[in-house]
């Protein structure tokens, strides 16, 4: 795995320093100034389909935004996203995080994964720039203390702590095994389960680890068997937890499947076949239909884009904060605007955001669903 | 007890799909002494060439049987990767087999990132679901599980691995193999078309390497575009372990690569008490890896080959 990384950081590096000095903060084309804002997600990898999600999620938003007509300071305005691959690897996000920089972004929307976001917050925050993560949740993000740093959706904290609880008091398990990849999303959402669960009085029987582009999980689910849980709990992503749900069947482990909102999505459905049937996992927000401007923008993007994978509604959302907070403050000034989004009240497609002194977002909702018949269904939401 | 069983058929399973791999490694090391990194990305391209076949055929006529639609996908992508390797082996391989080691080293990793973004060109970034139309009967053995495709995986490995045998040990093409490995010039004073059998070796680790790559992705459900990175460094470290360059190695070092990666996830933590996790399942294969290789630096069966001049 190491060299293929190495390969790839140097040909990031190449690129990162081939288009170094292209960028400039701003460039007037015939009385409309261009405004550039990042968007990071992997684009590609095992979570590009997730990637490309919140890229056109981005994308659209500020489509929307050029065709209304954006006027700060009296100088019509025109958004432009530079979007750049980090393959949800930390190393090249902080590559990518420079080279927007170095770009002149104004604002970065990303990164998707937790993992990414925290190493590129140290870049953005250096250089003054807001940074509004659509789908990071781990709580260091917000942790820090950079007053740069903001999310559109509610964290781990939150949805571990709903998912621990509902795992003991609705789903009655007492014997609970954990399994999470080693990714900074995944880990800490696994912890904060275990804290959850544990506190509800549930036993943690084992706790077994994997990677983010492991296929193979028969040996750690053996070694679970031998436990006997009654619920095995899984933090990581769709491309593990899709054969995972599969190899489960496969060796005859009848306890219950959970995981958060890293698998709640189409494509686990797919990779886990029959192995998806009963699985649940919970997803910050209110389901798509139920989000106030879900039906529209499902309409919206599906016509451009096609099929939402996850956090599309989030990275749209994201910009259109951004965009408000520039509006407020009749600038695209990246200090001007960073006084302007503490005071965020955004009606959202997701939701009203407003945001805490972390830059968390306060009082996010978390739904849980379950796969029955072949498709998530919507079991409550929990605030 | 079952628990033990249920990890010795997972490394079982695991392993005969390393050592299918392995072999393709093997072969071409005993007779050009090259490391052909591009051969985890042959395999990843057979099961991207089946799948696709595999989804036209469900697409044209969803009602066909599993088995003949996934027979059909392995006998299109065994001669795709048989193209597919002949071609690598003439454009990249044979102008620099006259130049130093170093050189077809390198070109193979170059050809293996070419097949990668080729790969994810033509079959884009996602993850590929393998539908599920194999039948999958489950049985119990000692109490642990063992479904129809992977007793079916081992049995075709081994098959396959013996007919390999087969081939080297007895035919005339696996005897010019053989006469090759051991000196190319002499070989061809003695009338052997050494390229013939460098081409031959190549595309015959190919067809194994198309057969893996279906078995793989059957197996996990899923295929993607990097696949052939981590499987092929696992089955070259598996063809080190046996002896690289020995064909009955490769077989060994193969299943016993699985069976240590099984064991390893499965009691390295309870062993040590939870200090070290089944992340470490990696770590410890490698180590024994290591291990082996200090004692013996030829593999475990490997022999001690005089250096060339």
């Amino acid at each position: 795995m190491q060299p293929a990384r190495l390969i790839g950081t140097i040909l990031t590096l190449g690129l990162a320093i081939g288009l170094a000095g292209c960028g400039q903060k701003t460039d007037t084309q015939e009385g409309t100034q261009v405004v550039r804002i990042g968007s990071v997600a992997p684009l590609t990898g095992p979570q590009a389909h997730i990637g490309k999600d919140n890229d056109n999620g981005a994308r659209l938003a500020v489509e929307e935004i050029n065709a209304q007509g954006l006027t700060l300071g009296g100088k019509k305005v025109r958004l432009e996203l530079l979007s750049e691959d980090d393959q949800a690897d930390p190393k090249t996000a902080t590559i990518v995080a420079q080279k927007l920089v170095d770009a002149g972004v104004v604002a970065v929307i990303g990164h998707l994964n937790s993992g990414t976001t925290i190493p590129a917050s140290k870049y953005y925050h250096d250089a003054g720039i807001p940074q509004i993560s659509p789908s990071a949740t781990a709580i260091a993000y917000t942790a820090q203390g950079y007053k740069n740093a903001y999310r559109v959706m509610a964290n781990d904290e939150q949805q571990g702590r709903v998912l621990g609880q509902y795992a003991v008091q609705k789903l009655m398990a007492r014997r609970i095994a954990i399994i999470d990849d080693r990714t900074a999303y995944g880990q800490g959402l696994a912890d904060e389960f275990e804290k959850a669960a544990r506190a509800a009085g549930a036993e943690i029987v084992t706790r077994e680890y994997t990677n983010d582009r492991a296929t193979d999980f028969t040996a750690i689910l053996t070694a679970i068997k031998g436990k006997n849980p009654d619920l095995i709990f899984f933090g990581g992503m769709d491309p593990q937890a899709g054969p995972m749900a599969q190899q489960m069947k496969r060796l005859g482990l009848t306890a219950r499947f959970l995981g958060g909102d890293g698998m709640q999505n189409a494509n686990f459905l797919k990779l886990a076949g029959e192995g998806a049937e009963g699985a649940i996992a919970s997803s910050p927000g209110l389901p798509l239909e139920a989000m106030p401007g879900g039906p529209d923008f499902k309409r919206k993007f599906e016509a451009k884009y096609g099929q939402i994978q996850i956090y599309a509604p989030y990275a749209y959302d994201a910009v259109m904060v951004l965009v408000d907070a520039m509006r407020r403050a009749d600038s695209h000034e990246p200090a001007r605007v960073l006084a302007e989004l503490p005071k965020t009240d955004h009606q959202g497609v997701t939701g009203q955001i407003r945001f805490d002194a972390k830059g968390d977002i306060q009082g996010g909702a978390v739904t849980l669903y379950q796969v029955k018949g072949g498709a998530w269904q919507v079991l409550e939401t929990v605030k | 007890m079952d628990i033990f069983v249920q990890q010795l058929i997972n490394g079982l399973v695991l392993g005969s799909i390393y050592a299918l791999v392995a072999l393709g490694y093997t072969m071409v090391y005993g007779i050009l002494e090259l490391i052909n990194f591009a051969h985890g990305e042959v395999t990843m391209m057979g099961a991207m060439v089946a799948l696709t076949v595999i989804g036209l055929l469900l697409g044209l006529n969803p009602e066909l049987s599993g088995l003949l639609v996934v027979l059909a996908g392995v006998l299109v992508a065994i001669p795709a990767c048989m193209l597919l390797a002949f071609t690598i082996e003439r454009v990249a391989y044979r102008p620099l087999r006259r130049a130093p080691r170093l050189a077809p080293l390198i070109t193979a990793i170059g050809v293996s990132i070419v097949l990668q973004n080729a790969a994810m060109l033509i079959w884009g970034r996602q993850y590929v679901s393998f539908p599920q139309i194999l039948p999958q009967q489950t049985y119990e053995v000692l109490g642990a599980h063992i479904t129809s495709l992977q007793i079916f995986i081992v049995l075709l490995c081994m098959a396959v691995m013996a007919g390999l045998w087969l081939l080297v040990q007895k035919t005339r093409l696996g005897r010019a193999m053989r006469a090759t490995a051991q000196s190319k010039e002499v070989a061809m004073l003695m009338g052997v078309d050494i390229d013939r059998v460098i081409s031959a070796t190549f595309v015959i680790g190919a067809a194994l390497a198309a057969i893996a790559g279906v078995m793989v992705s059957a197996y996990y459900g899923l295929a993607h575009y990097y696949m052939g990175f981590m499987l092929g460094l696992k089955a070259f470290s598996a063809a080190v372990l046996g002896g690289i360059g020995n064909i009955a190695g490769a077989m060994l070092g193969g299943l016993l690569l699985g069976v240590i990666e099984a064991l390893g996830a499965g009691y390295i933590g309870d062993l040590t008490g939870g200090f070290l996790g089944s992340h470490y399942q990696d770590v410890f294969a490698f180590f024994v890896l290591i291990l082996v290789l200090v004692f013996r630096p030829s593999g475990l069966l490997g022999e001690r080959v005089a250096t060339r001049a």
